[in-house]
């Protein structure tokens, strides 16, 4: 059985290593994902942690500047002020009413500062069942042979 | 039309659930005519879910805005390739995508094996058939690609259609889902085979013999589709990355690594009879990370913040992969006689170990991706708090890893089976092993000092050069045996056995593409608002802007900005990076341009543009071509190694002559000389 306990052991190192590294390089590279409500709560902590909040760009709030890009996220009627300073032009789908995620720290002043902010269309990817699409005519809503609500 | 479609899934669904009633009943039963039956049903199913499919994609095509999945997906200026395009485009087609291919599979399977296979068959289509019932389930219930848009229950129509997102308006991305499918799809077959042979204790590995082509091909697809992801991630996306680490992505690469983890192990079935448990729970891990793979592009699970709880198809995949995993560990562990080992591993340098130390590295890493991907998920389940990992994260764990693989790939197809000797050893690795020092060495006195990077090159070199040490080896035995030319001589090498010689192309590639990611720490970046007449300078390269012009199409409206470009000094050309604002989906995308040449792509994006002035990103990717050589490499040694070998290949297994397994053996102190 000896040969197996080299096998063993061979295996346990790999294993380990891979294990150690992981768990280090976790602390380095987290991000916390709070929603509007949820960052307001945690006070103190936003302004030291990686943290990543989501909500959706309110309409004619998208004001660019040099070197930044100044927008409020919405969700459940709060509104955050965010900043964009990163250096990557923002991604095609930034745009009025799409659903963003800007990742970055809160100041003391309760401004986002956001190093990058990721953007989905909020209709396109999951519309939602039951509830129109924004492209599309208000009362419009689909319905099937088989649809449940 | 739309009931017609809504009917024929609907009975297709029936007809699935009495495959399987059929298929088992027959077989348990032996009622022949049973059986029959349940192969005939397989077809029919093919039969109706090609006529929702045709009636959907109809209906796409001729803008029929009155079915919801047409009016989202779809808009009336979209280029009709792009209307046929938006059957996978969306939850609901593309769950009925993934129906169409499973039967059409399920069909080839009735076709090719109905004569071969008496025993193993109808418990093949009765798990075919509840794989597909489930995806039916989805197709007839929750999420029916044939609903119609009404107004207080009359049936309306809309205008126009929202159209299809335009990032996604690019070839690749035309091709990228029906590829990754093909993939996903493809595992049911090896894994229903693996099953079946399982619940019937069939004597043998014939199960893998008939599925080898299968999983080769269905790897193929899989690796093409993470490909042409990739490829489309580089050339729309604007910012020339090509992989993210994020979660759509990882799911696409996760059943690859599981299914590269199993075309390797299953060679050490084939040809030692080892491995048999670990190979039926590889093929299983990797189809249920296909259905892992698409419930998390499909369901936006970790993609968003709490998105989980609105996802209607969430529960169902969970619960499917539950009961499904849960059934497979019950079946492994109630054969565990059948799948007894037929040798045992003699030393840590052989064959065998590599194969041992290759699946470890595999799945590791599949692990590690998988945990990274959900992590958001555990986190928020036992802690509260969402928390993703980035792609630091990955690339810290990731990097490591790949690099053992790759120092793998080029050791461990020279080890010999059951063991080593230094001689052969010698042999092998001595000129390659000095060769790769000096690599190194030199490109650290040329002045690099990326660690990864100089680890990353001189394996390249050092895998290359055994691959190419033993084509040459091979074609000049060859060459000097039948007096042919060096170039015959190794396509005739490669044809007597084009598994083992296509295996070298696919690892070759794989080198390729490592060239191609040790580039990545030289990127140069530079962003800049221009003017007409302004210029950016990026690495040596100089991007003066000639002109800032726009127009106007049905689907879009344009802007570019016309760069005349100069290389430390000298014109080398006009480029013209554009950026496109779609009307129907309201949405802006670039069109970048892209200088390609095998030591850097100069890459520029339209970033933005207000009156007169446009914000330009101008990027340097040292070696990134490599990358989609690589892949076009891999994809041509996965064809050669399809096509059948010239020498017959008999796949008894290598006899222990002359000594008994225990005394074949040896101390453990004699391994550690050889070693």
């Amino acid at each position: 059985m000896r040969k197996y306990g080299k096998f063993a052991v061979l295996m346990a190192i790999i294993i380990g290593s891979l294990l150690w590294i992981a768990t280090a390089s976790v602390s380095g590279s987290k991000t916390y994902y709070v929603t509007i409500p949820e960052l307001r709560k945690m006070g103190n902590e936003a302004s030291v942690k990686r943290v990543r909040v989501g909500g959706d760009v309110q309409s004619n709030s998208i004001v660019r500047g040099a070197g930044f890009v100044r927008f409020n996220l919405v969700q459940d009627k709060l509104t955050l002020p965010v900043v964009y300073e990163g250096r990557d032009a923002l991604p095609d789908t930034f745009k009025d009413g799409a659903q963003a995620l800007a990742g970055g720290r809160l100041d003391s002043a309760g401004v986002f500062h956001a190093q990058e902010v990721q953007a989905k269309c909020a209709s396109k990817y999951a519309p939602k069942p039951g509830v129109a699409p924004d492209g599309l005519q208000k009362q419009v809503k689909p319905a099937s042979t088989s649809y449940k609500s | 039309m739309e009931n017609v479609g809504a009917l024929a899934v609907l009975l297709a669904f029936c007809i699935a659930l009495y495959a399987i009633v059929a298929s088992v009943t027959g077989r348990l039963k032996k009622k022949p005519f049973l059986t029959l039956s349940g192969e005939r049903a397989v077809l029919a199913v093919w039969v109706l879910v090609s006529t929702a499919a045709g009636i959907l994609v109809y209906s796409l095509m001729t803008g029929d805005y009155r079915m919801a999945y047409v009016a989202q997906h779809t808009n009336r200026d979209m280029p009709l390739f792009y209307k046929f395009a938006a059957w996978w485009g969306g939850q609901e087609g593309s769950l009925l995508f993934w129906s169409w291919l499973l039967s059409t599979y399920g069909a080839i399977v009735v076709f090719t094996t109905r004569r071969t296979h008496r025993n193993l068959l109808p418990w093949v289509i009765a798990i075919l058939s509840t794989i597909q019932l489930f995806f039916l389930t989805l197709n007839t219930f929750v999420a029916s690609p044939f609903q119609v848009l009404a107004v207080d229950k009359v049936v309306t129509s809309v205008a126009d259609g929202m159209g299809l997102n335009p990032l996604l308006q690019y070839w690749a991305m035309v091709i990228h889902p029906p590829f990754l499918y093909l993939g996903y799809v493809g595992f049911a077959v090896p894994f229903a085979f693996a099953m079946a042979s399982l619940i019937t204790k069939a004597p043998g590995e014939s199960w893998i013999h008939t599925t080898r082509r299968w999983t080769l091909v269905t790897w193929l697809f899989q690796s093409t589709g993470v490909m042409l992801g990739s490829a489309w991630a580089y050339h729309v996306l604007g910012w020339g990355g090509y992989w993210m680490w994020d979660p759509v992505e990882n799911a696409s690469v996760l059943p690859w690594l599981g299914g590269t983890a199993f075309l390797h192990s299953v060679m050490m079935q084939e040809k030692k009879g080892m491995m048999k448990v670990w190979n039926m729970v590889l093929i299983s891990a990797t189809f249920f990370l296909c259905i892992f793979g698409t419930f998390l592009t499909r369901s936006g699970i970790v993609s968003s913040v709490h998105a989980f709880a609105e996802s209607p198809i969430g529960k169902y995949f969970v619960s499917f992969l539950a009961l499904g995993i849960a059934a497979v560990i019950w079946l492994i562990l109630d054969r565990l006689d059948y799948l007894k080992s037929e040798a045992e591993l003699e030393s840590v340098v052989s064959r065998e170990s590599s194969f041992l130390f290759n699946n470890l590295i595999l799945l590791a890493s599949c692990f590690a991706v998988l945990w990274g991907t959900l992590f958001p998920v555990l986190t928020e389940k036992f802690s509260n708090e969402k928390i993703s990992l980035d792609a630091v994260w990955f690339n810290r764990l990731m990097v490591p890893i790949g690099l053992f693989l790759l120092l793998l790939t080029g050791l461990g197809p020279l080890f010999a089976w059951r063991r080593t000797s230094i001689d052969s050893l010698r042999k092998n690795f001595q000129w390659p092993g000095i060769g790769t020092l000096v690599v190194a060495a030199a490109l650290f006195i040329g002045g690099m000092r990326y660690p990864y990077s100089i680890i990353s090159l001189s394996f390249c070199f050092f895998v290359a050069a055994t691959i190419v040490m033993e084509f040459f080896r091979g074609a000049s035995a060859i060459g000097e045996k039948s007096h042919i030319g060096f170039v015959p001589a190794v396509i005739e090498l490669t044809h007597r056995n084009t598994r083992r010689y296509g295996g070298y192309l696919v690892h070759m590639g794989i080198v390729l593409m490592f060239v191609g990611w040790s580039g990545h720490p030289f990127n140069v970046t530079s962003v800049g608002e221009v003017e007409k007449g302004g210029v950016l300078k990026v690495g040596a390269y100089d991007l003066k802007v000639v002109d800032l012009t726009q127009g106007d199409t049905p689907n879009y409206e344009w802007e570019t900005a016309v760069l005349d470009v100069s290389k430390n000094g000298s014109h080398i050309g006009t480029m013209e990076p554009t950026r496109r604002f779609y009307k129907a989906a309201q949405q802006a995308t670039a069109i970048v341009a892209l200088r390609s040449r095998l030591n850097e792509d100069l890459y520029i994006n339209y970033a933005a543009g207000t009156a007169g002035k446009a914000t330009l990103q101008a990027y340097v990717f040292p070696l990134v071509d490599w990358i989609w050589i690589g892949a076009v490499t891999l994809i041509f040694g996965t064809l050669v190694a399809l096509v059948p070998s010239k020498v017959a290949r008999s796949y008894r297994r290598t006899e222990v002559v002359g000594v008994t397994q225990k005394e074949a053996s040896i101390p453990a102190g004699e391994v550690k000389n050889e070693a």
